[in-house]
């Protein structure tokens, strides 16, 4: 890709951004006077600024690129991450969970767990969460860093750096307060940004009908496009229905999951699993000003995050849409090639012969992965072959071969961007900056970067001041320095903000190295995810729920999840125990069933264990922990259309209209 | 906590939309620049609709002051 140039304009609007949040962080700095101050908001803010943060804190950059690239790859069911994957969810942790984690007066959702079960489940907990918002943070930046590398041609190293500085400075300043307030003007920026952009792709297409219609060609011969393997034909609604893919079973939809690995292990077991347990998002309704803001938090984040699809997911089916239709010169962004990859492109195009570009063609191929993914040691042949249309790739060849490709820098540029254009690996994750390029002007431009920047930095701040109160109170506070003075814990917050930064920094880095060695600690989190809603729902529900149950059965499910992978198969992952017992046909579907099982044997097994040991703890200390023990909140003081089980049920009724109207 | 979070967005997207506009206004007659953008002239259109919400929230800031009585 060549670098888009910025003007004078563009770079001002990011500035008068990275001014605004930064001024934010300063002027809360003067109301940080105690560790709760700085670690949990001294629970003082409004339920609709606390709603924004939620969402906003989950709608990291790795989010919004991530969603657009699953719109491009399986059109309009990638909803369901959001509809039947988070709007339940939601609407359950507003309902039945909040009251316990803000009526118990715990400042984190690892404290939760302590005071319900014990010590050893917090422990397990917070060192799984700390580390986890830490690699989840570097994940997040080295994308980042290198999308700006690859769209504006900035320097890795100083792009890296300079964003964390800025998320430093605010964070450090202001705390959990600057986190959220700026999440919020985070939220209205990402917002702000895009609509244009989503606005004038559908406009070039021709509207909503004439996207549905160049879709469904995609979806009757999606190799055309090389999204699925010579052969593969869906019905024509694929791409654009929700649910009709679906039901029609595994194999006839581009995602290859099923019914029931969806609604069961999406919309259940993950979804709840995360909205209802993960630390970053519950933080922010912790932070509320009392308890009907707090149950309120989720429901107000609920509403935009049912229209996001909008904004996210639909640029990816713009983008496929805008490929199939040759008139509008628009190609899916291709894989982007390293610099040794380049340069053995160079040097095997200059070798080849002209007279006969199609005998060049594999050996170029061969050369260019080769660098690009490795050489197998056995056979001295590359890992794996790149996809290239092979036609295109003579014609390239026959164009280049010969020429002093190296000598003359215009012409080097020329070449990669002809080379690239012949690749049918795609990188779908630079869909929505290579629309960005397409449709925006100078000025439009800069505000879209700016929105770019700003999801990055509210999900970096997100994992930021999650990972510190966590480590505060559930690490440092519980095992090192017990009994110490609150500004001794304040400052340790200060301290762990820098560090939580540095650490992600350090992680960025390392996935830029080890891309492989990243995928499986990823796969691994994954494992340690997948049960953790069981432990819960029995926890706040059953009051014969035990430490030890819910302890060993964490880990049986953890250990299931492992065992799971180890034996099933999808797209050459998994089955690392060496016996197949199952192939999925996707790692999607994969990832679901695993969750549902890691679920299901973490629930059955603390279960059993709870009912075969002693309670250690009474009725009176479950008090405001267990639903069951726990005085019903009175809400006659709220209107009764305000109150959250009302709002809950208006929510998921629309929920379900949109899941009709896009059927 | 002692700020109104709708003051700086105020203010941030006041100010952006009015750069957005007025650098739309002065290029209106520079077709070229808006070939991308379908023709429209994306940065005035949408530069009012930022400093429209600029001023909904500030608006909403000043009467957010009033009613609480500072």
């Amino acid at each position: 890709m060549e670098n888009v140039q910025l003007g004078f304009l563009d770079y001002a609007i990011l500035l008068i951004y990275v001014v605004f949040v930064i001024a934010i962080g300063f002027v809360l700095r003067r109301y940080m006077k105690s560790s709760s101050d700085f670690l949990t908001s001294g629970r003082s803010i409004p339920a609709w600024v606390t709603g924004l943060a939620f969402i906003s804190a989950n709608l990291g950059a790795l989010e919004l690129v991530g969603m657009a690239a699953s719109g491009a790859k399986y059109g309009m069911a990638t909803c369901h991450f959001y509809w039947v994957g988070a709007i339940p969810a939601m609407v359950f942790l507003a309902i039945f969970m909040m009251p316990f984690y803000y009526g118990s007066k715990a400042r984190s959702v690892p404290e939760y767990l302590k005071m319900r079960f014990d010590e050893r489940v917090r422990a397990l907990n917070s060192v799984a969460f700390a580390v986890m918002t830490v690699f989840a943070s570097g994940i997040s930046m080295d994308a980042l860093a290198k999308l700006l590398h690859q769209l504006l041609g900035w320097n890795y190293h100083v792009a890296l750096w300079i964003c964390s500085a800025v998320v430093l400075v605010y964070v450090l300043k202001g705390g959990l307060t600057s986190a959220i307030y700026t999440e919020v003007l985070q939220f209205f920026m990402i917002v702000l940004g895009f609509a244009p952009v989503v606005y004038l792709g559908l406009r070039d297409l021709g509207g909503w009908d004439a996207m549905t219609k160049a879709l469904q060609g995609v979806s009757v011969n999606p190799a055309a496009l090389h999204l699925k393997e010579a052969g593969v034909s869906y019905a024509p609604d694929a791409w654009t229905s929700a649910w009709q893919p679906l039901l029609a079973g595994p194999k006839n939809n581009p995602m290859g999951v099923d019914c029931f690995a969806m609604v069961f292990g999406l919309g259940f077991v993950l979804s709840f699993g995360y909205w209802c347990t993960n630390f970053l998002v519950v933080q922010r309704a912790m932070a509320a000003r009392n308890m009907g803001a707090a149950r309120r938090t989720p429901l107000i984040a609920a509403v935009p995050k049912m229209l996001f699809p909008a904004l996210v997911i639909l640029p990816g089916m713009i983008a496929v849409a805008l490929a199939s239709m040759p008139a509008s010169n628009y190609r899916i962004p291709p894989l982007a090639l390293e610099e040794k990859a380049i340069a053995a492109a160079v040097a095997a195009v200059k070798e080849s012969s002209r007279a006969d570009p199609q005998a060049g063609v594999p050996e170029v191929i061969e050369r260019v992965s080769a660098a690009q993914k490795g050489v197998n040691k056995e056979t001295g042949r590359a890992k794996k072959l790149l996809g290239f249309d092979q036609a295109g790739l003579a014609a390239v060849i026959k164009a280049y071969a010969g020429k002093p490709i190296d000598a003359d820098k215009a012409l080097r540029a020329e070449f990669v961007a002809a080379f690239s254009n012949t690749m049918t690996d795609y990188e779908f994750n630079n869909v929505i900056i290579s629309l960005v390029r397409k449709y925006c002007p100078s000025g439009l431009l800069g505000l879209a970067l700016t929105a770019l920047l700003a999801s990055f930095m509210s999900g970096m701040a997100g994992n930021v001041t999650a990972f510190n109160t966590v480590w505060t109170y559930d690490l440092y506070q519980a095992y090192m320095g017990r009994n110490k003075t609150d500004q001794h814990y304040f400052w340790m917050g200060q301290a762990a903000t820098v560090a939580g930064i540095l650490l992600s920094i350090a992680c960025a880095y390392f996935a830029k190295q080890y891309n492989n060695a990243m995928d499986i600690i990823q796969l691994v989190f994954g494992f340690v995810n997948a049960p953790l809603f069981a432990t819960f729902v029995l926890g706040m529900f059953w009051s014969r729920c035990t430490g030890t149950g819910a302890f060993l059965g964490l880990f049986g499910g953890i250990l299931t999840s492992a065992l799971f992978h180890g034996v099933t198969v999808a797209e050459g992952k998994g089955g690392w125990l060496g016996m197949q017992a199952y192939s999925f046909p996707s790692t999607m579907a994969q990832n679901f069933w695993l969750a549902s099982f890691a679920f299901i044997a973490c629930f059955v097994l603390t279960v059993v264990i709870s009912l075969l040991t002693q309670r250690t703890k009474t009725n009176e200390e479950l008090k405001g922990l267990v639903y069951s023990l726990t005085p019903k909140i009175k809400e006659e003081g709220t209107a009764w259309y305000l109150r959250p089980a009302t709002l809950g049920i208006v929510l998921l009724a629309c929920c379900v209209v949109l899941n009709l109207i896009f059927r | 906590m002692g700020l109104d979070i709708r003051l700086p967005i105020g203010l941030m997207f006041t100010l952006i939309g009015a750069m957005l506009a007025i650098y739309g206004l002065a290029t209106t007659s520079e077709p070229e620049l808006y070939h991308r953008s379908l023709g429209i002239n994306v940065n005035l259109r949408w530069g009012l609709v930022l400093l429209a919400f600029g001023i909904t929230m500030l608006t909403l800031f000043w009467r957010g002051r009033k009613s609480s009585g500072r």
